[in-house]
């Protein structure tokens, strides 16, 4: 199989960034060719598919690295093909997934499964997260030597903080020789225990409210026991700007620690709650305007390293229920490109920070191959950056449909998604 | 005369008309308790659902009696009796009683903005009867009727609320109301019991009780939680009744016919000293009575009201 893409602007962070044409051999690039360079590896005329990308990004395939696939055991909210096929849509070529499911993937049988089901689906790349403690208890590691051989790229106890110190300090230490990267959920239970973020709109609502330092206090613990293990620690969902800054000062002295935000938290903020929208319900919550503008810089200065969706899927039954009692999360798959080209449209990244937020920083963090060079695996993305559209949430992939941006307006979306120079989505 | 609301689900809604027109009917039917015969048919043949969701026995009773003498059938049910200890979700339980056509379905509920979710689902009109901590609407308008009854009017007065603000929907219903009517909002309580943000709600608020009460023409004391010694909100009833709870010397610096008011039911010595919930200015037992009038009157604003006669 031979494919072109021709006409687009290649554009690979610190390494391509002009008018070219990608040449595909089966899995792999075989050419990145410019006008009048080098010759193509193979003539044009023997290509079974000639892509135009003109006026189009051709992107490093966009990594999530913070998704809810809920197979195995929540199979009627998603499965591991559903939300394939939504990240295929929304232009990611590999997905990480996280441990929360039932059972949980605390076990190479499970981790096992999850990338049995998805191989065969050959489409988009799924890396299970391990659980960082065995069965998300919180008081025992898992083997995470045996998770990792069977292919997790990461551990973490997502969903909930690992509370005890002790433990966590244990979980970087031991995760140290196995080489396998600790994803921390930061979160201090005894001050989150809101269903909201704490202000005016929680206070207008009659809902209780979550501080942002039910967050800020346990990054900073985070960072702590990072410097004194010397491991690298990744805080996932970052969303107050007390975390941003004690991250910043991290960063500073040189403690190994990265950082994520979902698009949500850089879009949206707590007013979006009004009046009772469980689709505005997430944990971390939606935070004040002065949080949004933190994360926005943040992404900006390199503080946050990744964008990640958090995709939570839902259905009706979790989410049409009192504010009190809906579930947290929202799916995020399918909006995450288009939210994150708001940003470069109103001039607060550049496509190519875009692209490192969303592809190459998050496959950095997890040791995932990506960039796009000669010889490299055919994974990646052609943006129309131009395409407008409104997102139709009932029209989508997934299999559930709580998102706060049903209905948005958009400009930019996937056009394109090879994974391996097989296309998975095109529009 | 009616209201063009299907719900009432809180005070923020109603327009300044809507409360007087609410108020006004509920002084007109208030005569009605006092007569020998204590009922007429106007709402004969409609059916009122009590559904309560949450423990009550004052809120319920009162629309209970109030549905009762407007000669409207209405039929109780409580967390304890419904399916939905037995798992049904708040939704499918709305969907069967809508199925069984009441007309309008009186709603309390642990969770705030539930009764929002109700109305949405059904075609009965809808009255919030106290959501979580969110709103309480009635309390709200009984109080505004019983301030009215007696001082005439309420714009320009100053109302002292005291107590736990952040969590008493209470206390965000009279706010609104009261601040909508023209009056001035003082809230009082410790500052583990003043939200965040509370400056939204439209009322001032300060730490100190009698900088609350100083001049106020209403004090309304809520109702202090045991329970919430547990969430570390006071150290003790001993501590929170010397600090902030109303007696006969604070009461000094109010104005001379100062209106006392409790939504009930009363902590003796805690928040309220005994003589002062029992004494002259004590409006406690009239809002208690202007509690059914005024529930007759939302009962028969949304169900025999223009929205009904528009049906015919």
């Amino acid at each position: 199989m031979r494919i072109i893409i021709k006409g687009g602007r290649v554009l690979d962070p610190g390494h391509l960034d002009d008018i070219m044409d990608v040449y595909i051999e089966n899995d792999l690039i075989t050419g990145i060719v410019e006008k009048g360079g080098a010759p193509p590896p193979f003539e044009a005329h023997t290509a079974d598919r000639i892509i135009s990308a003109d006026g189009c990004i051709v992107s490093p395939g966009l990594v999530d690295m913070h998704v809810h696939l809920r197979e195995p055991g929540e199979e009627y909210k998603e499965t591991i093909e559903s939300g394939i096929r939504a990240a295929a849509a929304g232009g990611f070529t590999s997905i990480c997934c996280m441990p929360n499911t039932k059972p949980v993937n605390d076990s190479k049988e499970v981790t096992r499964y999850i990338i049995c089901q998805a191989k065969a689906l050959a489409s988009v790349r799924v890396f299970p997260i391990g659980a960082a403690s065995r069965g998300l208890a919180g008081d025992a590691l898992s083997e995470y030597g045996e998770l990792k051989d069977a292919g997790a790229v990461g551990i973490t106890d997502d969903g909930k903080p690992v509370t005890d110190s002790q433990l966590m300090r244990r979980v970087l230490e031991y995760s140290k020789s196995i080489g396998i990267r600790v994803i921390s959920h930061s979160e201090e239970l005894t001050l989150a225990n809101g269903v909201m973020n704490e202000g005016s709109t929680a206070t207008r609502l009659g809902l209780s409210g979550t501080p942002n330092a039910a967050e800020s206090i346990m990054v900073m613990r985070d960072i702590a026991l990072a410097e004194l293990t010397h491991t690298p620690i990744h805080i996932a969902h970052v969303s107050t700007r007390e975390s941003i800054r004690a991250i910043r000062g991290a960063k500073a002295q040189g403690i190994p620690v990265s950082a994520e935000t979902a698009p949500h938290y850089f879009t949206l903020t707590d007013a979006a709650v009004f009046e009772y929208d469980t689709h505005a319900k997430m944990n971390p919550p939606l935070r004040s305007p002065e949080d949004r503008q933190a994360v926005r810089k943040a992404l900006a200065d390199g503080t946050i390293d990744a964008i990640a969706t958090d995709h939570a899927p839902h259905s009706g039954l979790e989410k049409q229920v009192p504010f009190d009692e809906a579930a947290n999360g929202i799916i995020g798959l399918e909006t995450s490109l288009s939210l994150g080209l708001r940003l470069v449209e109103a001039g607060v990244l550049t496509l190519s920070q875009l692209i490192e937020k969303m592809a190459v920083n998050p496959a950095r963090i997890l040791g995932l191959a990506g960039g796009l060079r000669i010889g490299g695996k055919a994974d990646l993305t052609v943006i129309d950056s131009s395409a407008k559209y409104q997102y139709n949430a009932a029209n989508g992939f997934s299999k559930s449909r709580n998102t706060p941006f049903d209905g948005w307006e958009f400009q930019g979306r996937a056009q394109c998604t090879l994974v391996a120079g097989r296309i998975v989505h095109e529009i | 005369m009616g209201l063009l609301k299907k719900d009432i689900l809180d005070v923020d809604s109603l327009s300044i008309d809507e409360i007087q027109t609410i108020l006004d009917t509920a002084d007109g039917l208030k005569e009605i308790s006092s007569r020998p015969i204590k009922k007429v048919p106007t709402l004969r043949g409609k059916t009122v659902i009590l559904f309560f969701h949450e423990p009550s026995t004052r809120t319920r009773m009162s629309f209970d009696i109030a549905a009762k003498r407007l000669s409207a059938d209405s039929i109780a049910i409580t967390a304890g009796t419904s399916s939905m200890v037995k798992g049904e979700t708040l939704i499918d339980t709305a969907k069967n009683l809508e199925a069984m056509a009441p007309d309008i379905i009186v709603m309390r509920h642990s969770a705030a903005g539930a009764p929002y979710l109700l109305a949405k689902t059904v075609s009965a009109g809808i009255i919030n009867a106290g959501d979580g901590m969110h709103a309480h609407p009635t309390q709200a308008l009984l109080d505004m009727m019983t301030v009215r009854e007696e001082k005439g009017q309420i714009a320009g007065l100053r109302i002292a609320i005291i107590g736990d603000i952040a969590h008493s929907r209470v206390a965000r219903s009279n706010v609104a109301g009261f601040t909508k009517m023209g009056a001035e909002v003082r809230l009082a309580g410790p500052p583990t019991m003043i939200p965040q943000g509370v400056d939204t709600l439209g009322a001032y608020a300060t730490y100190d009780m009698d900088e609350a009460i100083e001049g106020a023409d209403v004090v309304m004391m809520l109702r202090i939680q045991k329970e919430r010694q547990r969430s570390f909100l006071f150290p003790s009833e001993r501590e929170y009744a010397a600090r902030y709870g109303l007696n006969r010397e604070r009461l000094k610096i109010a104005e001379k016919d100062v209106l006392i008011m409790h939504p009930g039911p009363l902590n003796r010595g805690v928040e309220i000293a005994p003589d002062v919930a029992d004494g002259p200015y004590s409006m406690i037992l009239d809002q208690v009575a202007n509690g059914v009038a005024l529930r007759m009157a939302l009962l028969y604003l949304l169900g025999g009201g223009v929205r009904n006669a528009d049906h015919h």
